[in-house]
């Protein structure tokens, strides 16, 4: 049985500002959907009190699996994955990095061997491998952390902005990396873009992030 | 200007002899040091990365603390042991006066701010996204702290090593402590003082040459660790 999120009337504020405000959703099925809403209208936000890095003021984050909701312990963030805006990397060679979520797994090295490769080469950095994953581009830098999210083959993937501050030729990669990941993967991923033309394209349900709340489109 | 020319040839004549009282006075030295940073070492990095990770009440004040005993004279570390460990002290009856362990013991005080302190720097420069990266990777809080104390290991690795660099060259602490006694407690640098004082220059040249050596070694090591860890981005 699949996971499913359902988000129940959570809040949000920073210094007195609102920034969610009775915010629900259900995301009850596999597909992309895709947040979007202009800049601080708490797309980040709403991803990262989802992902579990934050909690909200109020309201519930309700990970259910065949009607059950689970805990959230150590077994369920291992399950969900967030792709940050600002791609954190690991002062080692690409490999390392990429193999980063199944070392702290404890996969035997074979298998890290395969599943990294597997990984590397959906992403077009193979030949990066044995490079220090601080020298690659900004663009290089974000295909290197979808790799590093799809490797530990998360239930639920969020990804926030992963076509900011990124060239056009990598924009292009990157959404094409996205539409195969989106054939690939049986999961919820849930991506949120300020690109109204990326959303259009990637998206298989709209949801707009607006005065705190979300709505279909 | 003839005995300086003199003593360097007498002090490359008992280097390249491997002179033996010359090794084992080396030997202790490195000896004594080597001890002292490791057990500062074991101590201090977890502490320099706890409170490099970990908000708590009082950390202001013992990152302070760190900063100031990174300082300490040499001279007062030496009083204060001493006064411990002499006879009517309160570790008196440890006999550790005058002998190996009470150098070891007063460089492991030297030693300890200098990894701390340094250590914590290095933990607090490492970027925030590191930690949210690995804990939304799935980490424990524990895989999480070695994380960041990977991604910190270069500015470490300086800290251990600028504190062999400084108990190496100390005189101060040792002296007082270690008595200077020949064969057993007589290092480096309290040798160069006593043979200088004797005038017997060439055993003080060739200890200095060493010293020397081992301090651009030291210095050369911090270089390349260095820039081994200023890797930065080169496109964005």
């Amino acid at each position: 049985m699949e996971l499913r999120l359902n988000v129940v009337n959570i809040y949000k504020a920073y210094n007195n500002k609102e920034i969610l405000k009775d915010c629900s959703f259900f995301f009850d099925r596999s597909a992309v959907y895709v947040l979007m809403g202009p800049n601080g209208s708490g797309k980040s936000t709403f991803l990262r009190i989802c992902s579990l890095l934050e909690n909200p003021d109020k309201g519930d984050i309700n990970y259910l699996r065949e009607n059950k909701t689970l805990n959230h312990d150590l077994n369920l963030r291992r399950k969900i994955t967030l792709l940050l805006p600002e791609v954190g990397v690991f002062n080692t060679t690409v490999f390392n990095n990429v193999a980063y979520g199944l070392k702290i797994r404890g996969f035997k090295r074979e298998q890290i061997q395969k599943k990294v490769q597997e990984a590397l080469d959906f992403v077009s950095l193979t030949h990066k491998k044995n490079q220090n994953a601080l020298t690659l581009s900004t663009g290089e830098t974000k295909r290197m952390g979808i790799a590093r999210a799809i490797v530990v083959e998360p239930e639920i993937l969020f990804l926030d902005e992963p076509t900011a501050s990124v060239d056009q030729e990598n924009t292009e990669i990157i959404e094409h990396i996205l539409l195969q990941l989106k054939q690939r993967l049986n999961s919820i991923i849930i991506i949120a873009t300020h690109d109204k033309d990326s959303a259009e394209r990637l998206g298989d349900f709209h949801l707009l992030l607006e005065s705190g709340k979300i709505r279909k489109l | 200007m003839n005995f300086i020319i003199e003593s360097f040839k007498q002090a490359f004549y008992l280097i390249l002899n491997l002179d033996k009282q010359l090794l084992d006075i080396v030997v202790l030295s490195l000896k004594v040091s080597g001890i002292a940073v490791s057990i500062a070492t074991l101590f201090g990095l977890p502490l320099g990365v706890l409170t490099g990770l970990k908000k708590f009440r009082g950390r202001s004040l013992l990152i302070t603390l760190y900063n100031t005993f990174m300082g300490l004279p040499p001279v007062v570390v030496g009083l204060f042991l001493y006064l411990m460990l002499s006879r009517s002290g309160p570790f008196g009856f440890l006999n550790l006066l005058y002998t190996p362990t009470a150098m070891i013991i007063a460089q492991t005080i030297l030693a300890f701010p200098i990894i701390v302190s340094l250590t914590h720097a290095a933990t607090v420069r490492v970027n925030p996204s590191i930690k949210l990266t690995s804990f939304t990777l799935g980490a424990t809080s524990l895989q999480t702290s070695f994380t960041i104390i990977r991604e910190a290991r270069y500015g470490i690795m300086v800290g251990i090593i600028a504190a062999l660099g400084r108990v190496m060259a100390e005189v101060g602490a040792i002296l007082i402590v270690g008595g200077n006694i020949e064969g057993y407690t007589r290092v480096m640098t309290t040798t160069i003082a006593m043979e200088t004082d004797k005038g017997n220059f060439e055993l003080a040249t060739a200890l200095g040459i060493i010293l020397l050596a081992i301090s651009f070694t030291i210095n050369l090591l911090l270089f390349l660790i260095q820039k081994k860890g200023a890797i930065k981005h080169q496109w964005s």
